[in-house]
């Protein structure tokens, strides 16, 4: 070894001399150079995605802004424009929610721990989970086509408020798998052993540490997974929901017994995006007006959605330490 | 303590020397018979491993990496059933009843309720100090608080770690420090009483200082319970261990009283992984 170092050593220090020529150095020029020009092709490309936007977004203000009030809000759809509202669409869109949220919440959640926690992992599984996230990417308009066969047709559901968000139930299902999942998977495999090595079973595993750490990512996943499916309009389309309704669905509670009732459920209904949709529509320019300030609330919905996705986030994870 | 004599009439082989006729201060509290261990993918990490375990003694495994030290261990409380089809081939017997922990008969969940564990990083949930140690109770469906009040500082003064928490019970118990942490993982293995105290190499991730609290608490808690305790350090194998056995490659290659094993080695193996010569 030591001969091999001492025959070596001449080339060495030749090379070592050699280092700083100034092909070198202009070497080191050129790729600061490119380094330079990358950083500005970034930023252009970062400023076009964000100008583009802020334009679409001011466009919308300037033109929808002034016509968003408190009458906006209580009024039905009408002939004239400046008595339109969006009363029936946004309470059909907190309906079908509420539907989405009761189906694909827990479905979702249960499948995620099932699949992270409880599957054994052969290639059944990887099939089921390869599908289940190719079933994300399905264009939302096949969900709608699948819920007129099944839901209207098949079950007779009929065009109402429970087919629209069973539909939407299913679109969003695999991002709450999904999401739930990862946030599953964010738990470390330590916490699992310590809580098995104290003798705990797998359901007390689950039920007091896997959930409890998971929930923020859980929680996040599912307002996404519910601030896209407020906004999705081409599935509801297929399913025939109406572009005019000048009613409410009845109260979910009355005064006699049983108090509850779930008359509402099988209302026809209209949703925010539909109701811009058929504004858009109109040759009159006062409805156009109405589609921005629509399209201005539903902006300002998923914004707050994804905000308190965001908060919940941070919050959950200032407190997990592992 | 035994005396050489005794020993050498045993430590002929090499293999599963058990110092014969346990004087009445040495209970055997387990037994590990001709274990063997497969993973699910049939690869044979211990080859018939025997091993005597004796009540309120600390016994170290020790051994270079890979030599199945910290395998051995978690057959002890069945950890290796958590994750697909390991097999498990001959026994370790629970004394006094001589029950068999790795038989069908016996539930890993009531294995672990009996034989705790402390991991090689500390792992405490991201709950508070008091909930850590309660854990167990919980677990076991213990409701009244009195009692696990009790429990919780009879574990914590036990780990050594009452007096830097007990006006902090309620914070995170991650807002501790490594040494502190380790320390509650012990609090937390300790609060269900176990009949032994598996230790994973439980200073290596954590500073010298702290690695000396572990040290003097293996010490101290050996009088409450039987440690079993994994370790890459010799010099904390000499220092808190009274039994040691050195494997290597699957194989148990000598066990004996440790100052027997670092002062007087019977198998070359066991002098070269002594003195540092490979591992």
């Amino acid at each position: 070894m030591a001969d091999a170092e001492q025959t070596n050593d001449p080339t060495k220090s030749k090379v070592g001399e050699s280092i700083l020529t100034d092909l070198v150095l202009s070497s080191i020029r050129v790729r600061k150079w490119i380094d330079f020009a990358f950083m500005v092709v970034g930023l252009l490309a970062l400023l076009f995605s964000l100008i583009t936007l802020l334009a679409l977004i001011l466009d919308l203000v300037r033109t929808g802004g002034p016509r968003v009030s408190w009458d906006f809000f209580t009024s039905f759809p009408s002939r004239k424009a400046m008595k339109a509202g969006i009363l029936s669409a946004w309470v059909g869109s907190l309906c079908v929610m509420a539907v989405t949220s009761l189906c694909a919440i827990p479905l979702g959640i249960a499948a995620g721990l099932y699949l992270e926690e409880y599957s054994k992992k052969n290639w059944i599984t990887t099939f089921i989970e390869l599908n289940i996230v190719n079933l994300a990417g399905v264009p939302s308009i096949t969900f709608g086509l699948m819920a007129l066969g099944i839901f209207v047709y098949g079950l007779g559901m009929g065009q109402s408020i429970l087919t629209a968000g069973l539909t939407l139930g299913l679109l969003v299902l695999p991002i709450v798998i999904v999401t739930t999942r990862e946030a599953i998977r964010s738990v470390p495999n330590s916490i699992r052993e310590a809580s098995f090595a104290l003798g705990s079973s797998k359901w007390q595993m689950v039920r007091h540490h896997i959930l409890p750490y998971s929930s923020g990512g859980i929680l996040t996943g599912v307002i996404i997974s519910l601030s896209r499916a407020i906004g999705e309009t081409a599935p509801l389309i297929t399913i025939g929901a109406l572009t005019f309704i000048a009613f409410l669905p009845p109260s979910p509670v009355n005064e006699t017994f049983p108090f509850v009732n779930f008359q509402w459920l099988t209302e026809p209904f209209t949703v925010l995006p539909i109701q811009m949709f058929n504004w858009v529509s109109r040759p009159e320019k006062e409805f156009h007006v109405n589609a921005a300030a629509t399209g201005l609330i539903l902006l300002m919905m998923t914004l707050v959605m994804n905000g308190i996705a965001i908060y919940i986030r941070y919050r959950f994870r200032r407190k997990l330490k592992w | 303590m035994m005396t050489t004599s005794t020993l050498d009439s045993t430590a002929s082989s090499a293999l599963a020397a058990r110092p014969n006729g346990p004087s009445p201060s040495q209970e055997l509290r387990a037994e590990v018979r001709n274990l063997s261990f497969f993973y699910a993918t049939g690869n044979k990490v211990l080859n018939s491993v025997s091993l005597p375990i004796y009540e309120n003694k600390v016994t170290a495994l020790i051994g270079p990496s890979g030599c199945g030290k910290t395998t051995l261990l978690r057959c002890f409380n069945r950890m290796h059933d958590l994750y697909g089809k390991n097999r498990y081939d001959g026994e370790i017997l629970l004394f006094p009843e001589g029950k068999n922990l790795l038989g069908d008969d016996i539930d890993p969940m009531e294995v672990r309720m009996r034989i705790g564990m402390v991991f090689q990083k500390p792992n405490p949930f991201p709950k508070s100090i008091f909930e850590n140690v309660a854990y167990g109770l919980r677990v076991r469906g213990v409701r009244k608080k009195s009692f696990i009040q009790e429990r919780v500082e009879w574990s914590l003064r036990h780990a050594g770690l009452w007096k830097e928490v007990k006006d902090r019970l309620t914070d995170l118990a991650t807002s501790l420090s490594g040494g502190q942490q380790q320390r509650l993982c012990i609090a937390r293995a300790l609060a269900t009483e176990p009949e032994i105290l598996l230790l994973d190499e439980p200073t290596s991730a954590l500073d010298p200082i702290s690695t000396g609290h572990i040290e003097e608490l293996v010490t101290e808690l050996k009088k409450d319970v039987t440690i079993v305790m994994v370790t890459h350090n010799m010099h904390q194998a000499s220092r808190c261990s009274d039994y040691t056995a050195f494997m290597y490659l699957g194989d148990l290659i000598e066990y004996n009283h440790s100052t027997e094993i670092f002062t007087n080695p019977r198998d070359k193996r066991t002098e070269s992984y002594i003195t540092g010569r490979f591992g």
